[in-house]
């Protein structure tokens, strides 16, 4: 006679949905300044346990504190303030934009700014990022021109990209912003292929990769991981928990049973877990693993802990899978919010400070804006020239092409 | 010139290209110190070190991502992949990314890529080591299709690709390595020396990707084909009696239209040949070209000879095969009317 259980299967659930209570007590925060900092050429099996705790500088009062406090100029802490909320004042635009039916999509990036912005000012100018469709800050903060990322959004005439991509898939070569694919993942092997490249050529210049923590459910993440310790590639690799895949909570990526962050100790890269609403903290970690991959000493993985405020893009509607109140609840505050209480408390900035310069960058935003409609709008039929869509899938058009760019009439 | 069978042909490939161009570099399972399974890269690291020839990791869809990165710096990446049937992991790295990179970013970031990778049967490889997927490659905006049938186009089509500033799908029949391969698998096995097609320049030279060869001119009627179905085309014209003109593509895309229409219109008779299974295969695009471009020369349907549709029965390696047999029917068909 069988004398075993029946088997069931587990489906994770988030612990909460709409009409629920937002509760994230579960979450571990530890207090700011608690983890160690490690010389950069540590051996990452000896920093394993900091794939489970979390690096944070910024404590509740907003002090700086503990040994990754990046003790940045005061003009530095400025720069990114003001690229953060320049990247949520152009967010909120583009969203009202799609809403008003003048673009047809739209991706914002709330909640999630010091993911992008810390990193930009903390990397050189010319190392690469491979991000995914939510890391608009970096164009921000490397003055990539606002005016083109809005026509790219507008897909109009003067869309650096021609019409060809849905709105927030840029590309700059110049600004150090690889081309953004909408097929997940694709770019965490790239990253490491360029930063192989880079080695291979005796170069000084890094890559980094962002990806959503559902997406390291792709391969993709796997093989960029094997490949980086293989190789030693001067890579960091970033991964950005906003805990929502659309409506999958980081569960269904595998997030409950273990830290994104501790997927490296497996391939035997370091592992760091960080406060991504800390922008100090987003700072200091990514100097540190810049610093070893500069070093010739290889990859780091980060996993940047967030959380995504807005829905996944304009086609959902997050209150239809989560508590709308959520966001309030979420343990580690707004990272605009918290960089602003810090420059106050160290007497650099002060309330109305702020208050002008949100005043500031939302006028910019709209005299941008009023610009790029000047030029033209997908629906008033400002847009590439109709012949240029047979262009650049090849260098030299072939025969097929010129012939089909005939039959189009274009 | 010293008799070059294929493998050492498209080394020799490699070999020039690794010594003109520092941004030159090949990887692939196998490839560094033991030189590939079918010995392609024997002997490049030992003489260009190891960072240029090297071994990497099993996982196709890394290694071309990897690739795709390395050509975003600027690097002209080789790599290979070490049947064409373990390509499949890779292909959202080839079909989203190498091939749409060029046209997404209008023109910002470009991927100088070439995939080599054994296909073809007649080797006894059963379902995993004989498939030719070049259809799924071929319609795919973005890439170009590549086949050689013989050792001074293979090496010179190589050179072409890797010079080449878009991605390559750069297939190798690897029933050809080792020598021409006319489908008659019961006569001993013919070495490449023999074949005037050896002959292989040793230094630079290139074959241009884009252009057809003749392999065999004729007069009745035409096929169409490439790889190792060439050879099969040419003993098959023997052997039907019928004065073929073999023409050998070469490149699947951009395929030379003017080679198909010059020989076509000359013949009023077609047949075209793969050895990949035939429903969506390449060979349907050839037909609807010859459709569109010669209808009025045509005097009788186009005959289509190909793989059944079937995965690539291991102890029914011939009976898969559209061996010369077959392609002699087609052809005799294709002469009725």
């Amino acid at each position: 006679m069988r004398n075993r259980g029946r088997l069931s299967l587990r489906v994770p659930q988030p612990k909460h949905r709409p009409g629920d209570k937002a509760d994230f007590s579960n979450v571990a925060v530890p207090p700011a300044g608690s983890v160690e900092r490690p010389p950069v050429d540590v051996k990452a099996r000896d920093i394993a346990g900091h794939a489970y705790s979390m690096i944070r500088v910024l404590d509740d009062e907003a002090k700086a504190v503990g040994p990754w406090n990046p003790r940045l100029d005061p003009e530095i802490l400025h720069k990114g303030l003001r690229a953060m909320m320049l990247t949520r004042a152009y967010d909120d635009r583009m969203y009202r934009t799609q809403r008003q039916g003048k673009i047809s999509f739209y991706m914002k990036s709330t909640g999630e700014e010091a993911a992008s912005v810390a990193y930009a000012l903390a990397l050189e100018r010319d190392d690469m990022c491979f991000p995914s469709y939510r890391q608009q800050g970096l164009l921000i903060a490397r003055g990539y021109p606002l005016i083109d990322m809005m026509c790219q959004c507008y897909s109009n005439a003067r869309d650096p990209m021609k019409g060809r991509q849905l709105p927030v898939m840029y590309s700059s070569r110049d600004y150090g912003f690889f081309t953004i694919s909408g097929n997940l993942g694709t770019q965490f092997p790239q990253a490491v292929g360029w930063a192989m490249a880079s080695a291979y050529k005796g170069d000084d210049r890094i890559a980094v990769s962002w990806i959503g923590e559902g997406a390291t459910a792709e391969g993709d993440f796997h093989h960029a991981l094997n490949f980086a310790t293989v190789y030693r590639a001067p890579v960091i690799l970033n991964v950005v928990n906003n805990q929502w895949a659309i409506s999958s909570f980081q569960g269904i990526a595998g997030g409950e049973e273990s830290t994104f962050a501790s997927r490296a100790i497996g391939y035997g890269l370091p592992g760091l877990r960080v406060d991504g609403n800390d922008f100090l903290a987003v700072y200091a970690v990514a100097q540190w693993a810049a610093e070893r991959a500069r070093a010739n000493l290889g990859a780091t993985l980060v996993e940047l802990y967030t959380y995504r405020a807005e829905g996944h893009s304009t086609s959902d509607d997050p209150s239809r899978y989560r508590p709308s109140d959520e966001w309030k609840a979420w343990p580690l505050g707004d990272p605009i919010d918290r960089l602003k209480r810090h420059l106050i408390s160290i007497g650099a900035w002060s309330e109305q400070q702020h208050e002008a310069l949100t005043e500031e960058l939302t006028t910019l935003v709209k005299e941008t804006q009023r610009e790029v409609e000047s030029i033209g709008t997908l629906a008033d039929g400002s847009r590439a020239p109709t012949q240029s869509m047979f262009e650049d899938v090849f260098k030299d058009i072939p025969w097929h092409l010129s012939q089909q760019r005939e039959q189009s009439g274009a | 010139m010293p008799a070059m069978n294929m493998i050492q042909a498209l080394n020799s490939a490699l070999d020039v290209m690794l010594g003109r161009d520092p941004n030159v570099l090949i990887f692939g399972e196998d490839v560094g110190y033991f030189g590939g399974v079918f010995r392609v890269t024997d002997g490049l690291q030992r003489k260009h070190g190891v960072t240029r020839c090297f071994d990497s990791p099993i996982g196709e869809a890394g290694i071309v991502g990897i690739a795709v990165g390395m050509g975003a710096y600027g690097l002209r990446p080789v790599v290979e992949i070490q049947f064409a049937d373990y390509i499949y992991p890779a292909y959202d790295q080839i079909v989203s990314e190498a091939a749409r990179i060029r046209y997404r970013s209008a023109g910002d970031f470009h991927v100088p890529l070439t995939i080599r990778t054994p296909y073809g049967g007649g080797i006894y490889g059963g379902q995993t080591h004989s498939q030719s997927p070049e259809a799924l490659f071929t319609h795919v905006a973005g890439i170009k299709t590549v086949i050689p049938s013989n050792p001074i186009d293979a090496k010179g089509l190589l050179m072409s690709a890797i010079e080449d500033d878009d991605p390559v799908i750069f297939l190798e029949p690897k029933r050809l390595y080792n020598g021409p391969f006319d489908g008659h698998h019961e006569k001993p096995v013919q070495p490449w020396a023999k074949h005037p097609l050896s002959d292989v320049p040793e230094g630079y030279y290139t074959v241009p990707l884009g252009e057809a060869a003749v392999a065999r001119p004729g007069r009745d009627l035409t096929v169409l084909t490439y790889g190792t179905m060439v050879h099969v085309a040419v003993a098959a014209a023997e052997e039907a009696g019928v004065d073929a003109d073999v023409i050998d593509l070469r490149t699947l895309v951009p395929v030379d239209i003017k080679a198909i229409v010059k020989s076509v219109e000359k013949t009023g008779r077609c047949v075209v040949a793969h050895e990949a299974t035939l429903t969506s295969g390449y060979g349907a695009e050839l037909c609807a070209l010859v459709q569109e471009h010669c209808f009025y020369h045509l005097e009788a349907p186009v005959q289509r000879i190909a793989g059944w549709d079937t995965p690539y029965p291991h102890a029914f390696e011939w009976e898969y095969f559209p061996g010369p047999k077959r392609v002699a029917q087609a052809m005799r068909r294709a002469m009725e009317k």
